[in-house]
């Protein structure tokens, strides 16, 4: 089979489980978590590579895939489905003569994974999370590698000296050549954390990843083993700063404050921008509809919502139903969840297809309250704040087995 | 599922009752609801039948409704099979000038009518906003034994309002159509056609050419009505809502209706959804100002003002302090702080300066052209 040489492949590790969002990522991989009324998380990078050209990426998934699987499909909404290039989801799979293994590792995902990259001879791999929320254009950072000669190229942010100590520290020299890698420091000698964003020389990468997998007593990780290899292998190493807006949602705290500040009058990110679209697959909904006695005010709302009560500082997805005297605050209420009258919700993630009872009270002022997904609040309930209430998978909402 | 049918929709027609709407686009790219073109209701229709097979016959100001189609993909459209042709007019030996009809329009466009493989053709025209699928429709022809079907809503003829081309239906007890008032201004009827004719390609392909021959062009008056008594017409009953873009008031209304609970519920969430062009824009913003009653809003909106009863297309600005009271915006448009507007159709691509005023009234709107800067 011909397939023609790329210049650049990219690899999307969305393997994350994403454990910190706990109810929000029982029945999907992080990269699947919603985001800003209409977005997932994939969409950020998936977005980045359509808009910077990248037109051939690998989506690596192990965790709860179905979601994510099915939402990428083709990659179409990404305009991905090219002729020559494409989205393709790489499981893990059983080699013939081999036994069939999970990804043990973010360098072991790419590392099963050789054959596909192969097929496009690339000069470049371009690595990436699937956890981060950032509009960034791929092709400066390749320029920047180009430029410097460099083996492997690290995407890097500048954070307060204060916090480095909780990030993945990278020591320089002048020229932003790395030195040192320095991972959760206590005396953080610098201030700039890997992004998880890396760009390689496919053949040098190759031989590394190669090595590594010989290699019994490494954890086959990126971070912790190939880069810190490669380092001692004496590669040209190079840190590239990125200054714009980049954010890990890991967490329930991370993710609810993340789209509270699209609701500022600034938002650090725009989402509404012709030259850089966020692109998503559409549900097809008609646009949304304010009631009569509608009140909504420092809020997004998204096509398909019907808005009979109050919404005051929310984000709400496609299809969310709010019923007449029903008040929501300072929260996120995801795809087809459905509050009805005389609800209260306040600093709350309501996860998709959830119902709140009629008179329900949902959280409070101070901890943020998560009800997984297909979760059914009863009338006049109470659901304390800070609780976590568990998502019902799929088959069970419709009567089946649990999963 | 009627994958035996093709679809042919007559894009062509020009209605100057429209105005301003139409100078640089079709009818069929009208935009309604919000975020759609009077086509997507059609075109949505056709496939969630099973119409596989779609041709389009366009004539003049043809360039917004294909930006607005492209390869059919939104409406799942693009196909290795079938799909959706775009039939625009060019000159030939035999088609030198301007459409006269849908007849001479359809014997242009004969090459695709004979090459389709389907037995069936579902004819339309596209100022007709419904939704509905033809299972039913197909039905009923078959069990008629018709020759050719049509559907029609119940209506009452409204003598003031600005007519177009109405189609205005008979029927005995077995649904026969046995008499048809045509564009009539002292019509009867209160059975209006919904502009569709389900027949067969052959029956087609043989009452267009011997219309074309006899020098006449209008599928209503020169084939239909003659035919009455020797072809078997029959007519369903569509019991949803229909809207029709015959005139500026029509558009108005046809908008407005959609704030309607039942009419929305009827026309976007009793069946399939209806499909358009995805534009990839992120959802509406509410500022800490803004108040919302009563209106349809779509993606990428900004609103800091009042907004009541009012359909607001994708990305639409509204400022503080700015008052919109039964207004339709198209696509883009910004209205800046302080403005009053009252009963206004505003095109896509209009700013309105700070602290304008612009009043209309319901049964007559002010219509504010595409680009204009006031």
């Amino acid at each position: 089979m011909v397939v023609n040489k790329k210049r650049c492949v990219a690899m999307l590790l969305a393997g994350g489980q994403g454990s910190r969002l706990g109810v929000l990522t029982k029945y999907r991989a992080k990269p699947a978590v919603p985001y800003g009324g209409k977005y997932r998380i994939i969409d950020f990078p998936l977005s980045n590579c359509a808009n910077s050209g990248i037109d051939t990426v690998g989506v690596l998934t192990q965790y709860q895939p179905l979601e994510l699987n099915t939402y990428i499909g083709t990659g179409a909404p990404w305009d991905l489905d090219s002729i020559t290039g494409g989205a393709f989801v790489l499981p893990p799979y059983v080699r013939s003569g081999k036994p069939g293994e999970w990804y043990s590792g973010t360098a072991n995902a790419i590392y099963q994974n050789l054959y596909f990259i192969e097929r496009y001879s690339p000069e470049y791999v371009l690595v990436l999370s699937g956890d981060h929320i950032y509009k960034m254009d791929y092709t400066e950072m390749i320029r920047f590698h180009e430029q410097k000669g460099a083996d492997t190229t690290i995407a890097v942010l500048r954070v307060p000296l204060s916090e480095a100590s909780r990030f993945g520290i990278l020591n320089t020299d002048e020229e932003l050549r790395i030195v040192e890698f320095d991972e959760k420091p206590k005396q953080p000698k610098n201030d700039l954390a890997s992004m998880g964003i890396y760009v390689f020389n496919w053949q040098k990468l190759k031989r590394y990843l190669q090595e590594d997998a010989r290699n019994s007593a490494s954890s086959h990780d990126f971070g912790k083993d190939v880069l810190p290899a490669m380092l001692a292998g004496g590669e040209r190493m190079f840190a590239y700063r990125f200054d714009g807006y980049w954010k890990d949602v890991g967490t329930v705290e991370s993710l609810w404050e993340a789209n509270m500040e699209l609701l500022t009058e600034t938002p650090g990110i725009r989402l509404r921008d012709p030259e850089w679209r966020i692109y998503a697959r559409n549900p097809n909904q008609p646009p949304h509809y304010a009631g009569d006695h509608a009140e909504i005010t420092t809020s997004m709302i998204s096509e398909g919502c019907y808005i009979y009560g109050t919404v005051r500082n929310c984000v709400l997805f496609s299809g969310v139903i709010v019923k007449e005297g029903a008040e929501i605050t300072d929260s996120v209420i995801m795809q087809d969840t459905v509050i009805e009258r005389n609800a209260v919700v306040r600093r709350a993630i309501i996860d998709e297809r959830a119902y709140i009872g009629e008179g329900a009270v949902v959280g409070g002022m101070e901890q943020i309250t998560v009800v997984g997904s297909r979760a059914q609040i009863a009338p006049a309930s109470r659901v304390a704040e800070g609780a976590r209430i568990e998502p019902v998978g799929e088959l069970a909402a419709k009567g089946g087995d649990a999963e | 599922m009627i994958r035996n049918v093709f679809g042919l929709i007559y894009a062509g027609e020009e209605n100057h009752n429209l105005r301003d709407l139409v100078m640089h686009r079709s009818v069929a790219a009208l935009p309604v609801g919000g975020r759609y073109r009077a086509i997507d209701f059609q075109l949505s229709n056709m496939v969630h039948s099973g119409i596989r097979n779609i041709g389009i016959i366009t004539q003049k100001n043809y360039k917004s409704l294909m930006d607005h189609l492209g390869s059919g993909k939104d409406w799942d459209l693009s196909r290795k099979n079938n799909g959706l042709f775009m039939l625009p007019p060019y000159d030939t030996s035999q088609n030198t000038s301007l459409y006269h009809g849908i007849c001479d329009a359809i014997y242009a466009k004969l090459d695709y009518v004979r090459r389709a493989p389907q037995e069936y053709c579902l004819l339309t025209g596209s100022y007709t906003i419904y939704s509905t699928t033809y299972d039913e429709m197909m039905r009923a022809h078959i069990e008629n034994n018709a020759d050719i079907t049509m559907l029609y809503n119940l209506d009452p003829p409204n003598t003031d309002a600005e007519r177009f081309k109405e189609v205005r239906i008979e029927t005995d007890d077995s649904g026969r159509v046995c008499d048809i008032e045509f564009d009539s201004h002292i019509a009867k009827s209160h059975k209006l056609g919904m502009d569709i004719y389900l027949l067969k390609k052959s029956l087609l392909e043989y009452l267009i050419q011997s219309a074309v021959a006899r020098g006449r062009y209008n599928f209503v008056s020169d084939v239909l009505i003659p035919n009455l008594h020797s072809l078997r017409v029959q007519a369903v009953e569509h019991q949803g809502y229909v809207g029709r873009l015959h005139s500026l008031l029509s558009y108005y209304d046809l908008n407005m209706d959609m704030l309607d609970e039942s009419v929305r519920w009827d026309l976007f969430h009793a069946g399939a959804p209806v499909y358009t062009k995805i534009k990839d824009e992120p959802p509406a913003r509410y500022m800490a100002t803004a108040q919302v009653t009563n209106s349809i809003v779509s993606d990428a909106c900004e609103i800091a003002g009042a907004v009541h009863g009012c359909v607001l297309s994708r990305g639409v600005t509204v400022g503080r302090n700015a008052s919109l009271n039964g207004v339709i915006v198209m696509q883009d448009s910004q209205i800046q702080e302080d403005c009053v507007l009252e009963n206004v159709i505003i095109d896509k691509y209009v700013t309105i300066h700070k602290g304008r005023h612009l009043i209309g009234a319901p049964e007559f709107p002010v219509i504010i052209r595409k680009g204009a800067v006031i």
